[in-house]
């Protein structure tokens, strides 16, 4: 298994270098490329999530770390890189009838796959600059693509995206230059052991803040996050579903986490003002994106609230900091990506028949469109934390975790904005799909209607076998963040 | 410890040069200023004392280099500020087409 | 785009010549003195991009140019990617070196640096000049 682990980023950069010369020779050929590279970078992560024993350190050219490079594949970066793959499969799905509206063309296929190549490199390296190097080209990819109509409202958006991001990155750029004037090493787990017995003056604190500051912007925590509600409506359809379901997860959440519990080493023991403040920030994303999602008419616009809303659960669930909030705030990674992709990809079906999309002006489409509307019904279901799906069972980790802490007002909060957050969905289901009926068109075409089909099927099934998934995958994954400065003894002992 | 504060001032400069000016143009000329602000901080980690470029022209290698590794670290992310900019130039060409303007507060369509 | 007056016309026809055999050298001995690919790339595109803004452009040379700018950027990534892909399929690990290292500070040392660096040098040429067509062509300047 180990000569795999390159593959997951060589493969979307193939496809994207090999898609702009095939597509001159036939049109298909780069809906054909794409759709080779997601179905086998699914395949490859599928054998690596069920098939992983302990953790793989590829040393990239055969330079061991500390001096070069160095790939690192454990059971946390596996099931990130599951989570990629399995959106990524889904939405290339709907994508190759959808933008068939779009006049890009070809360059729509390849920007999705670098932006997807972006994503793999920055789950599984171990290296610090290297993680900024795929992180720009991700980022650079979804600026692109979310001004991909060139109409006012994507160049807006995209610009505006595009400031907020760069000054992100940046500031990463910055920390990473400071990281290296004090400890003259990249590799994550050599600047960790460092900082473990380096005084904590004023340069620490000051990289540290940079790197919250960075990654906390690219994950839309508050009061980071004015750029999403308009990025991701502007973005076409299946693009919206990947950044919301897991480019701000992968890009935010999974480097934010490993900067704090890995290379920084903190923990709830011995340093509480740090998550403290971690909390504080999820639980004000929680209640002001909650509340802001309440009073808009734009679908995607709600979706897009509500995706800061969850992604404060998943930042409140790290701030807690014992096992059961990680492994909630995990569990939550995985069913928001499901059902927020999802509901995006409604969206996206709505207006590929009806090239509308503010919620007054439509109307009782669910008996037009009945398979989009079932799977509206059961995303929301899902999202808002009722049992069967998996929406549920992460929500209840979370309330777990928080209890055990005795933080009976986060939990409190917990709860009541799952009832707003089923309150928003539930405008938007009444009032698209069930109000009285319109005429004149049918449901969207077969593809898409089986991506989300899948999505469905997928978020009862994993809600059924919900503890597997928590004993094989998630808790595996939440220890090794909980494991802290002792990942640098796994990575430089050799695994 | 003066360049440090030196290159730290010029990203001051960038930023403010971001957040204050209405014209799109100006905006990209402080993220330009801002990366090669951070870049050239980057480049200077790597000094020390009376020694001389990293180029190899004997071997075995006579003199006491300056560290090569920011250096290369240093062109990968100037290759990264010109893909950046090159976007953002061309977000600014379309908007221009779309609005025949370049001041961003006319760019309002998107509240709430 | 329109073309420049008579003197610069006279001197490109000159110059452009030795830019381009310049950059070729920089890219070429990029593992012995400072360059590599992205330096001899630039300065390659640079002499591209002076032959078009000297002698100035039609619509169609404009296009034409997009698609094969186009076609040697994806060429040069390919390269690039084979040659980190060479050592994995000799059984080592991805982008290890297995061209010999011959005699050193000769042109052919270094092991894969020299393929490295020729393919960067196409790709970041091709790139640039395709960034300089998409940012400044016929139809973005003829409009008012």
């Amino acid at each position: 298994m180990k000569p795999l682990v390159p593959l997951f980023v060589v493969i979307p950069l193939g496809a994207a270098f090999l898609i702009p010369i095939l597509s001159k020779v036939w049109r298909r050929f780069s809906e054909i490329i794409g759709g080779i590279a997601s179905a086998s970078i699914l395949f490859l992560s599928g054998y690596f999530l069920f098939n992983l024993r302990s953790g793989i350190v590829y040393p990239v050219g055969g330079w061991l770390a500390p001096f070069g490079i160095v790939f690192v594949v454990d059971k946390l970066s596996v099931f990130f890189v599951f989570v990629i793959a399995l959106i990524w499969f889904l939405s290339y799905l709907f994508a190759i009838n959808y933008m068939d509206r779009y006049t890009g063309g070809w360059k729509f296929y390849t920007l999705f796959s670098l932006m997807h190549a972006g994503m793999m490199g920055v789950a599984i390296t171990g290296d610090l600059f290297n993680l900024f190097v795929f992180l720009e080209i991700a980022s650079v990819s979804s600026y692109a693509l979310v001004g991909f109509s060139v109409e006012e409202e994507g160049l807006e958006a995209g610009f505006k995206y595009m400031v907020m991001g760069e000054i992100a990155s940046l500031f990463i750029l910055l920390g990473i230059a400071f990281v290296y004037a004090s400890f003259s090493t990249l590799n994550m787990a050599d600047i960790s052991l460092s900082l473990a017995s380096a005084t904590k003056n004023a340069v620490y604190y000051f990289v540290f803040a940079l790197f919250v500051f960075g990654f906390s912007l690219k994950s839309a925590a508050f009061p980071f996050h004015s750029w999403l509600p308009d990025a991701h409506p502007a973005a076409p359809a299946p693009v919206s579903a990947v950044l919301s379901g897991v480019f701000i997860k992968i890009l935010g959440i999974y480097s934010l986490s490993r900067i704090v519990f890995n290379v920084f080493g903190l923990s709830r023991a011995n340093a509480p003002g740090i998550f403290n403040i971690l909390l504080l920030l999820g639980i004000l994303s929680i209640i002001f994106a909650g509340l802001a999602a309440l009073v808009q008419r734009d679908y995607k616009r709600i979706l897009a609230y509500s995706s800061i809303s969850q992604i404060g659960y998943i930042i409140a669930g790290f701030g807690i900091g014992n096992i059961w909030g990680i492994i909630g705030a995990l569990l939550h990674v995985l069913s928001h990506a499901m059902g927020k992709g999802l509901l995006f990809l409604t969206s996206g079906s709505v207006v590929y028949r009806t090239e509308e999309r503010d919620i007054e002006k439509m109307a009782g489409f669910g008996v037009r469109m009945p398979w989009t509307g079932y799977s509206y019904l059961f995303g929301m279901l899902s999202l808002s934390g009722i049992p069967p799906f998996i929406g549920f069972f992460s929500k209840l980790f979370l309330l777990i975790g928080a209890v055990k802490q005795s933080m009976y007002g986060v939990a409190v909060i917990f709860v009541i904005f799952s009832a707003v957050t089923f309150a928003y969905l539930l405008r938007i289901e009444n009032k698209v799909f069930w109000e009285k009926t319109v005429k004149g068109f049918s449901d969207s075409p077969f593809l898409m209607v089986f991506s989300m089909v899948i999505l469905v099927l997928l978020l009862l099934v994993s809600g059924l076998c919900f503890s597997h998934i928590t004993k094989e995958f998630v808790k595996p994954a939440a220890e090794v963040l909980l494991r802290g400065v002792l990942y640098a003894k796994d990575i430089l002992g050799g695994i | 410890m003066v360049v440090v504060l030196g290159s730290l001032l010029l990203v001051l400069v960038g930023i403010y040069a971001i957040l204050t000016k209405k014209n799109v143009m100006k905006i990209v000329i402080g993220f330009a200023l801002m990366e090669y602000a951070i870049n050239l901080l980057f480049a200077m980690v790597g000094f020390k004392k009376g020694a001389v470029a990293p180029i190899i022209t004997s071997i075995p290698p006579k003199h006491n280099f300056v560290d090569p590794l920011p250096q290369a670290l240093v062109l990968t992310a100037i290759v990264i500020g010109l893909g950046t900019t090159a976007v953002m130039l061309a977000f600014a060409l379309r908007i221009y087409d779309k609005t025949k303007t370049f001041d961003i507060d006319k760019l309002r369509r998107l509240k709430g | 785009m329109r073309g420049m007056t008579t003197i610069v016309k006279t001197i490109t026809r000159i110059v452009i010549g030795f830019i381009f055999v310049y950059g070729c050298y920089i890219v070429l001995f990029g593992h012995l003195s400072p360059g590599g690919g992205f330096a001899g790339g630039a300065i390659i595109a640079t002499s591209f991009i002076l032959s078009r803004l000297a002698f100035g452009t039609t619509e169609k040379q404009e296009k034409n140019t997009t698609v094969v700018s186009s076609i040697f950027e994806s060429i040069g990534g390919i390269g690039f990617l084979s040659v980190a892909l060479l050592g994995m399929l000799f059984g080592f690990y991805y982008f290890q070196n297995i061209i010999s290292k011959g005699i050193p500070l000769r042109l052919a040392s270094a092991g894969h640096i020299l393929p490295a660096n020729i393919a960067i040098g196409i790709k970041v040429g091709a790139a640039l000049l395709s960034i300089f067509l998409g940012l400044a062509s016929t139809k973005y300047i003829m409009r008012d």
